[in-house]
């Protein structure tokens, strides 16, 4: 099938040579990065995780979102979602891959990442990190390239493909809930020290997945022959709808448990974000666009009319993207690192190269997708079409 | 695609994955394996002082001002070749002199005297006895020593991931943010100088107690700083922490610091 990939318009050509470039010149940035070392970003004594990771944990959402059209499809046989599946699983993997590639180029010494299973590490959070990032990387390769080809062929896809199907809808779960494990466990770093951490994780990913998956599904029914399905974007519409919901409502009962309680090590990382502390706050407008873009979201998604409307759904789906992004891209680490653990604040702000070698690995992402989703309209197309 | 193909592929994917997995369960199987493996001998300094748990009683009514710190840290930075560099974000710290709402800032009361409002507290590695930045370590590279307690680092096997410096709750610990040697006062030929992108900290002079002396703060305070063993009831650290009212930094947390402070 890889041919489809291979054979498109000047437009495709002319997107992928874009995406390339992008990717280029994050490629440069990094071998500078690589030569000189971390201190070309923003990082610190004190923040010693920022926009690499910060990404990372959002895309290890997206990537977990796909299963909101796997779940109903195979679990629940909602034939609908027959035609998008392969797009949630396509749109897994692309995220994935910008992952594992985020953790790699925040890596200090990434030629060493060997050491990872030369020495492996039970007790460490990351050691499974790296096991369910990977194997669902695989489940998803293995089960979105099989049902795709047998489609194709017009057969019903192997059998042993079944229980893979089956064990990828509680993996999706898996890969988000280690993750907030990452940060969870940690003693004294208040912000994240909490239960919900995991859950909240969850809810902004099935936000944030399906509402990207929407917009390619829009994208894909101006672009090409094949139509996703009205039905189809409208349920996917209503989970987005259903999990900003869960998602805002999960932060306000950090906000109260945190106030209430009268915590410092709780407030203090969540005034800092919202109303600054201590003269900082270069957070500030930002965590408020956050919150501005999900209740957005929330108006345009719950209410039947404007989510009805093709259009408004599109401006949604990109407020709750960008909101939730917001939240975990930006805050969700910072904040958890400021102040820090001898309460002093030093703000972090991400580097121009920092940004751009990350602008580098989402190019080189959605060019992974961009070829994915070639394949998978190629196929739809002639089997369809 | 032809089935020969296939059937290679397929053996290829196969192979790779016996591969990854492999360490993995010797990890699991470690014990079992104890047994037959023999382990090879580091040959130990006669003169070598030993300990079940290294702990240090730091007496802060000794310390009065920056002064004070100041030779502590100097021989410290001296002896383990750790840089000054310019750019705060980019600081190597192994020890160092914080405010006290910085160092207890969950003990952090108000009204305190101005002196214990104005002068520095020294701060460094704990050497906790639950170390949370030896279970993060997603490669052993930082572990606890059994046989002493300490909680040292091996910076050839460190990959830069730095979830310990997240897991540490008393910001111990530094990342080589660049190339460190270029701003090295002057390169002691006794220690390793480090790389840029591994992470770094206090290691409770584990190169001086192997061969018989103290850590080189606690010879340097002359009399202030108090090292021994932990465990052992005859010892020094204990009868200070018998007979004086000491605190440990977020004692809360259950990471069970190893350094004690008399206030």
């Amino acid at each position: 099938m890889l041919e489809l990939a291979i054979k498109g318009s000047k437009k495709y050509y002319g997107w992928m040579a874009f995406l390339l470039v992008i990717v280029g010149v994050g490629f440069l940035l990094y071998l500078k990065q690589l030569d000189f070392g971390l201190g070309i970003t923003g990082l610190s004594r004190d923040t010693s995780w920022g926009f690499y990771i910060a990404n990372f944990t959002f895309l290890v959402g997206v990537a977990a979102g796909g299963v909101m059209v796997v779940l109903p499809y195979y679990l629940h046989d909602y034939k609908a979602y027959g035609k998008v599946t392969i797009l949630g699983e396509f749109l897994a993997i692309a995220s994935v891959l910008m992952c594992v590639t985020f953790i790699l180029v925040d890596l200090g010494q990434p030629m060493r990442i060997l050491n990872v299973f030369l020495y492996p590490s039970p007790r460490s959070v990351l050691f499974w990190d790296t096991i369910v990032l990977n194997g669902y990387l695989f489940l998803n390769i293995i089960i979105g390239w099989n049902v795709l080809e047998a489609e194709r062929n017009g057969v019903h896809y192997q059998k042993w493909l079944k229980p893979l199907i089956y064990i990828s809808i509680p993996w999706a779960v898996s890969i988000h809930t280690v993750t907030a494990y990452l940060y969870c466990g940690l003693p004294g770093r208040g912000f994240w020290m909490t239960a919900i951490l995991a859950p909240r994780f969850l809810s902004s990913a099935f936000a944030a997945g399906p509402a990207l998956l929407i917009l390619l599904c829009l994208i894909i029914r101006r672009l090409t022959d094949f139509d996703p399905g009205r039905e189809q974007i409208q349920s996917l519409a209503k989970t987005v709808a259903y999990a900003i919901c869960i998602n805002v409502f999960f932060f306000l009962c950090e906000v109260f448990v945190s106030f209430y309680s009268n915590i410092p090590d709780h407030m203090d990382h969540i005034k800092y974000l919202f109303v600054g502390l201590q003269g900082h706050g270069a957070y500030v407008p930002w965590m408020w666009a956050s919150f501005g873009l999900m209740i957005v979201g929330i108006i345009l998604t719950v209410n039947p009319s404007t989510r009805k409307n093709e259009g408004v759904l599109a401006v949604a789906c990109v407020a709750i993207f960008a909101g939730t992004w917001i939240d975990k891209g930006l805050g969700m680490i910072a904040g958890g690192f400021t102040p820090s653990p001898l309460h002093e604040i030093n703000e972090y702000i991400p580097s121009i190269p920092e940004i751009m070698i990350a602008l580098g690995v989402w190019a080189l992402g959605f060019l992974v997708l961009t070829a994915l989703y070639k394949i998978a309209v190629g196929v739809k197309e002639e089997v369809h079409g | 695609m032809d089935s020969s193909r296939r059937r290679v592929l397929q053996l290829l994917g196969l192979s790779s994955l016996a591969l990854t997995a492999k360490p993995v369960f010797n990890a699991f199987a470690k014990e079992q394996a104890h047994a037959e493996k023999t382990e090879p001998v580091i040959k130990e300094s006669e003169k070598a002082l030993k300990a079940k748990q290294w702990a240090m009683v730091i007496d802060t009514r000794e310390f009065h001002s920056e002064e004070d710190l100041k030779p502590l840290i100097a021989v410290c930075d001296k002896i383990h070749n750790v840089p000054h560099l310019a750019n705060k974000r980019h600081e190597i710290k192994w020890i160092w002199g914080a405010p006290y709402h910085n160092t207890f800032p969950d003990k952090a009361g108000r009204f305190l005297s101005e002196e214990v409002e104005h002068k520095p507290f020294l701060v460094l590695c704990n050497h906790c006895e639950n170390p949370p930045c030896v279970r993060a370590c997603p490669t052993k590279a930082t572990f606890k020593r059994e046989s002493d307690g300490i909680v040292l680092m091996d910076f050839h096997r460190c990959i830069g991931c730095r979830f310990c410096m997240a897991a540490c709750p008393f910001g111990a610990r530094s990342f080589n943010y660049r190339d460190p040697r270029p701003f090295i006062v002057k390169i002691d030929k006794n220690f390793p100088t480090r790389m840029k992108g591994v992470v770094e900290k206090c290691n409770f002079c584990s190169e001086r107690l192997a061969v018989g002396q103290l850590p080189a703060c606690v010879e340097a305070a002359e009399g202030k700083l108090h090292f021994g063993d932990l465990y052992d009831p005859e010892s020094e650290v204990r009868e200070l922490i018998k007979t004086n009212y000491t605190i440990r930094r977020k004692q809360q947390l259950g990471t069970e610091p190893s350094v004690y402070y008399i206030v």
